[in-house]
């Protein structure tokens, strides 16, 4: 579950942002849509507590973020949030499998190389594992990367415009597993898009 | 998954950068390592084979020419003095023993050497098997001799005239093999060693008519001087080493013979020690060259952090925003760092034995001596932490970088 209130940020003086709340419940899907520079990747990174809100305050799984310490906030950020973003980037030196695993040895737990041949079956890129990430093409990437999302089951998935350099299909098929797969764990999926493709996918949905 | 797996993914994910910056600390390292080692053994074999000499005198000439050809037998003689006045040194009350010594003849390059037992007792040479020589043309032979030569005991050989193989044989008088050196480290090692008067004896054609053998008789002219010496009018030997019975000898002896003999005198501890000063130039020339390298090798890791970190800011942030502490990430850039320091180190440990491999067996085919220890220097136990630091160093400063990164904007930015 994640909700927001009254969430304010700015750049600088000239450069502010007013969000709407957002509210979006385990197992609900929420689309965030919005033109560029109306700040959606902003937001994304205030949800995710990348970015600390001038004012305003995020509900993470039943917990307010106000006064958390800065390694509390990783911790919640790393056992809380999958972000999956508009580019997937990787760390390129490690293998798909290995980075798929990173995620568990970050966020400090035990790596589940079960789970994770799971998730790549399900997602279609089994035969991959061993490649490295930019042996990938675009849509086996984003798709290793909501694996890597998913790999700490995380209470609430962020997407930051997964779909955006995805062709039909691939926009199709990713879209389905994201929300398959974050049905599968219960948590909430937030997509942030300006991909008008998505408006039929999601009967949630803020305009910013 | 652990740090140190991350660490080597990204060295070998950069192999070309990883490899310069690890074969510049590898030149480095075993260059000094290098040099550690062959100051060290070529020390301890000039000081070794210079124990307990004080002076040698020998024909007019190169003082250092003196010491390095009686000493090392390493360089040609500067020619003969009488052994009359050799002999008449032991009259002096400040000398306690007098070796002559007698060169010109080489077997496979090495060389005969005439002298009284005197010499053997010196180095605290001991028998392998067989038995000290004893009569005219027989010898007794260094360990290396042996080795290299195949002889054996019983087996007669003609010297060459000279001090390279290349020299006219005396095929008409051969010598006699009667007993072999244990190895000593010493100079004796490469020597084949016989009595003053098996030289004489080689050479007298040239000189005309056959003396009789030369008989060692007992002398009386003092009664600290029991080993028997020879002592023939009108013989020459190449040179002699001399002790002294305490350091005033060293005050007035030289002088007197430069003065009033036809001899001279080399003292060998300022002969070598001019010597290493002149070595010296070159060899510091080198360790700074090879320090210079190693600084080079810590730019190098530098450099090569420096530009992977910035082609890898979006991972750093990437791994942050999953739950990576700054200084997980740093102590990976620092193990990264550290890494090559440690490859490089080793690397170059290995490459200056190999080099002294390479040296030992060229200063052993021009000299016969050998320089064999390939043991780890406590030096070098230095020169690992030292490794070490510019490797933390190198890697540290571009990583601290990773303490600044704005998470929210790199992953933004891209």
């Amino acid at each position: 579950m994640i909700s927001s209130n009254q969430l304010r940020f700015s750049y600088s003086t000239q450069k502010k942002f007013t969000f709407p709340d957002i509210h979006c419940n385990d197992q609900e899907t929420l689309l965030i849509l919005g033109q560029s520079g109306r700040g959606k990747t902003t937001l994304l990174h205030l949800l995710a507590l990348l970015l600390k809100p001038e004012s305003g305050d995020i509900v993470i799984a039943g917990k307010s973020i106000k006064n958390l310490t800065p390694q509390e906030v990783t911790a919640t950020r790393a056992k809380h949030i999958g972000i999956i973003y508009q580019r997937p980037h990787f760390v390129s030196s490690l293998s798909v499998m290995d980075n798929i695993l990173l995620s568990n040895y970050l966020a400090n737990q035990k790596e589940d190389r079960r789970k994770a041949r799971e998730l790549a079956e399900q997602l279609g890129f089994a035969d991959h594992l061993s490649k490295k990430t930019n042996q990938l093409s675009q849509g086996e990437q984003q798709r290793v990367s909501i694996a890597r999302s998913l790999m700490n089951n995380p209470n609430i998935i962020l997407a930051d415009e997964p779909t955006s350099n995805l062709d039909d299909d691939n926009c199709q098929r990713v879209i389905q597993l994201l929300k398959k797969q974050s049905a599968q764990i219960g948590a909430s999926l937030v997509v942030v898009t300006h991909d008008q493709r998505l408006k039929d996918e999601f009967s949630n949905q803020v305009f910013l | 998954m652990n740090l140190f797996k991350i660490s080597m993914a990204n060295l070998r994910e950069k192999k070309l950068n990883s490899f310069l910056s690890a074969l510049l600390l590898t030149l480095g390292i075993g260059m000094i390592s290098l040099l550690l080692l062959l100051n060290k053994q070529l020390d301890e074999q000039f000081k070794r084979n210079l124990k307990g000499i004080d002076m040698v005198v020998g024909a007019k000439g190169s003082p250092l020419q003196v010491i390095l050809s009686s000493i090392y037998q390493i360089d040609a003689p500067t020619g003969n003095i009488p052994l009359a006045e050799v002999n008449a040194l032991r009259k002096n009350p400040f000398v306690k023993t007098v070796i002559p010594l007698s060169i010109g003849d080489n077997y496979q390059g090495f060389r005969i050497l005439g002298t009284t037992p005197k010499y053997i007792e010196h180095f605290n040479v001991k028998l392998a098997e067989g038995h000290l020589y004893n009569a005219s043309m027989e010898v007794t032979i260094g360990s290396k001799v042996a080795r290299d030569s195949k002889l054996k005991i019983g087996d007669q050989f003609s010297g060459s005239h000279g001090l390279d193989s290349e020299g006219e044989k005396h095929e008409d008088k051969k010598y006699k093999v009667v007993g072999i050196f244990k190895s000593s480290g010493t100079v004796v090692d490469q020597l084949i060693v016989t009595r003053l008067s098996s030289v004489w004896d080689i050479h007298e054609h040239s000189e005309g008519g056959k003396t009789p053998e030369v008989a060692e008789v007992e002398h009386s002219d003092g009664p600290s001087h029991v080993d028997p010496e020879p002592d023939e009018e009108g013989k020459d030997v190449t040179s002699a080493l001399i002790q002294f019975r305490n350091p005033m000898g060293l005050i007035t002896i030289p002088r007197q013979i430069n003065d009033n003999t036809s001899m001279q005198a080399a003292l060998p501890s300022i002969e070598i020690n001019r010597l290493f000063s002149l070595l010296g130039v070159g060899i510091e020339t080198l360790r700074t060259l090879a320090l210079i390298i190693i600084s080079i090798a810590g730019v190098s890791v530098f450099i090569s952090l420096y530009n992977s970190l910035k082609d890898r800011k979006y991972e750093m942030a990437l791994m942050l925003s999953m739950g990576a502490t700054r200084t997980r990430l740093f102590l990976m850039l620092l193990i990264e760092g550290l890494s090559l320091a440690v490859i490089g180190f080793f690397a170059g440990i290995i490459a200056s034995r190999v080099g002294l491999w390479v040296f030992s067996n060229a200063a052993e085919d021009d000299f016969h001596y050998s320089l064999g220890q390939f043991a780890l220097q406590p030096e070098e136990i230095y020169l690992f932490f030292g490794a070490i630091a510019i490797g933390i160093v190198a890697a540290a400063l571009p990583s601290l970088g990773i303490y600044r990164l704005n998470i929210s904007r790199t992953l933004a930015e891209e």
